[in-house]
């Protein structure tokens, strides 16, 4: 039972992960219909930002987040300026081959500034270091924070996507493209602003990573980005409450796996769990079944 | 006929040249790279290019057939063993295929892609842990079997068939799907039929290819096969243009020839490959050949094009 509770504990912390990365897919993927490779490696450079600023600049959590996030939205802005926009109306399947060739472009130029070696973040100290039991259960203080600030982001994004003129203008470009245009909404700086929130959200994902498990290497990106896109498959794809549900359902499953003797297996049942949903409800866990109009 | 000619004559010039040592083992290598993504190409360009379903799994159809091939010609390390591994490797690759085709053909566009992505990590992942296959460490010393000339019968027997398949009244169908599923359903087209007979042939070309790929390189582990190989096989049928045979196989040379050039740079050379697929992306997008063929007959126009005669009594005059 204790086990299964800090399992749990432990699901939730990856989970929160996998949450602010599948965010800025699903966003992606609800107002321009690419699946944006190049997003999990938003999240390795916010990694690697917040690794300099810790390490070279000796800033705190806060500031080097606050930058990590700075950086990351300007480069996701600037990724869809210079590669997407131009291929806007082009096939889907050459934006996407584009998306992958910017994903390797983000990786392997990382590899050649900063090496291929691991970096490791510096040891946390003072109250980031304490932790807590309830009962048998331990909880650290950096999974606190990580959880604390990955809600905190969520339900930022919630107000900004509810509450403001540019998240209205968002819903409506991803309702229906050229009716917002229609309406006077300006579709590509609506784009441009989706790229910023999802890069951001990305940014912080990688220096919580960072803190989390303090190692980063440039290839990191790969596989928590098609765990995230996974997550937001399963929650339905383009419904960001929907990334929230499936980025804890995910990390809860593989935590899981691996905790109870699979972990060999722990990536294949999560691809088994996109597969299966896939043939189930394509549509996802909380999508709605549109049918195809002749 | 003149096509059969044509081909006689490349495979005569290149078998002269290996025989008189002029070309490499490490050309070598490479004229076997390309002949095994002339196959993955093409095989996917049927289900992507011609029928219009976009799979990012190939990788896991060739690395079925490559284990497949390894493990009997290694139990059985004689020529007849190795066709016998070849025929069960496209086997167990179409099977495969069959499988996981009829459930996830009925999703569409990217949700395809994802699944049969996620397919290709699963088998990657079985195939790390599995005891016949000797987990991450691979199988060694696979009997090498493949020259040029197997390379050349496989390589040019399968774009033979594929050329041939998609001008067939089969292949017109599948292309009929990727205009216009609702369409091609409503003129009677089995699409469902039709898309998995597109995937088992495209699966198992990718098993030959794999096939191929274990017999040469005599080395195997699964991570070989990972999301990235999809990707390259992909990328040189977007690049070569969807729906063109011709184009996959121009591409296939070409992006041989581009990768082996940058291994000199190593540091930069994926990061050239990158910028390379990105402007060619954003500057044609329809790839270089679009859904258009070259056909031998090209060449022959040229010949008795008069800016071709003009050329010539040009370089005479000098």
């Amino acid at each position: 039972m204790d086990k299964l509770l800090q399992q749990i504990v432990n699901g939730i912390t990856l989970g929160s992960i996998y949450a602010l990365i599948a965010l800025g897919y699903t966003m992606v993927y609800g107002i321009i219909r690419l699946i944006n490779f190049a997003h999990c490696d938003i999240y390795m450079i916010g990694a690697y930002v917040g690794y300099f600023c810790m390490t070279f600049l000796k800033l705190g959590l806060v500031p080097s987040l606050l930058i990590a996030m700075l950086v990351c939205t300007i480069l996701g802005v600037l990724i869809e300026r210079i590669a997407y926009r131009p291929l806007r109306n082009a096939a889907r399947i050459s934006v996407l081959i584009t998306a992958i060739g910017v994903s390797l472009f983000l990786e392997y130029g990382t590899m050649f500034f900063v090496k291929a070696n691991v970096r490791t973040y510096p040891e946390v100290t003072g109250i980031l270091a304490q932790r807590f039991k309830v009962g048998n259960i331990v909880i650290s203080m950096q999974q606190i924070i990580l959880v604390g600030i990955t809600i905190l982001l969520m339900a930022l994004l919630q107000f900004i996507v509810k509450r403001t003129r540019l998240g209205k203008a968002m819903r409506a470009v991803s309702m229906d493209r050229d009716a917002a245009q229609l309406m006077g909404i300006d579709v590509n700086s609506t784009v441009s602003f989706t790229f910023a929130l999802g890069s951001a959200l990305a940014g912080a994902a990688g220096i919580l990573v960072g803190i989390y498990y303090n190692t980063i290497n440039p290839l990191m990106g790969v596989v928590p980005g098609l765990k995230a896109f996974i997550a937001a498959v399963f929650g339905g794809i383009g419904i960001i409450p929907g990334a929230m549900i499936g980025g804890y359902f995910i990390g809860a499953v593989e935590v899981m796996v691996s905790g109870y003797g699979g972990s060999m297996f722990r990536d294949a049942v999560v691809f088994g769990i996109l597969i299966l949903i896939l043939i189930i409800k394509p549509s996802g866990l909380l999508g709605k079944n549109t049918r195809e109009k002749v | 006929m003149r096509k059969f000619i044509a081909l006689g004559l490349v495979y005569a010039i290149v078998q002269i040249l290996i025989m008189t040592n002029l070309i490499s083992g490490y050309f070598q290598a490479t004229l076997v790279t390309i002949g095994i993504n002339i196959i993955l190409a093409v095989s996917l360009n049927l289900i992507t290019g011609f029928t219009g379903q976009f799979s990012l799994g190939h990788a896991g159809f060739m690395s079925v057939g490559a284990y497949v091939c390894a493990i009997v010609t290694m139990r059985m390390p004689t020529i007849p063993g190795f066709i016998l591994g070849v025929v069960l490797g496209a086997v167990a690759a179409a099977i495969l295929g069959f499988l996981v085709g009829l459930p996830t053909l009925r999703l569409r566009g990217d949700y395809l892609a994802i699944a049969t992505l996620g397919m290709s990590e699963i088998i990657r992942i079985i195939f790390l842990n599995l005891e016949i296959t000797n987990g991450a460490a691979g199988l060694i010393g696979i009997p090498q079997f493949i020259n040029w000339t197997w390379l050349f019968i496989f390589t040019v027997g399968i774009v033979l068939l594929l050329s041939n398949f998609v001008k067939s009244a089969h292949g017109r169908a599948c292309i009929s799907i990727r205009e216009d599923e609702i369409a091609a359903e409503s003129m009677g087209v089995d699409t469902i039929r039709y898309k998995v007979i597109a995937f088992i042939i495209g699966a198992a070309c990718a098993g030959i290819a794999g096939a191929i790929y274990a017999s040469y390189f005599y080395y195997l582990e699964p991570n070989l096969f990972g999301f990235l190989k999809s990707v390259d096989v992909l990328v040189i049928v977007v690049l070569g243009g969807l729906g063109s045979l011709s184009g996959s196989m121009l591409a296939a040379i070409l992006l041989a020839l581009i990768s082996t050039y940058l291994q000199s740079f190593p540091e930069i050379r994926m990061v050239l490959y990158s910028l390379i697929l990105i402007v060619i992306m954003i500057f044609r997008p329809q790839g270089l050949m679009g859904s258009r063929e070259i056909s031998l007959s090209v060449f022959s126009k040229l010949g008795n094009n008069k800016l071709w005669d003009r050329f010539k009594s040009q370089k005479g005059g000098h």
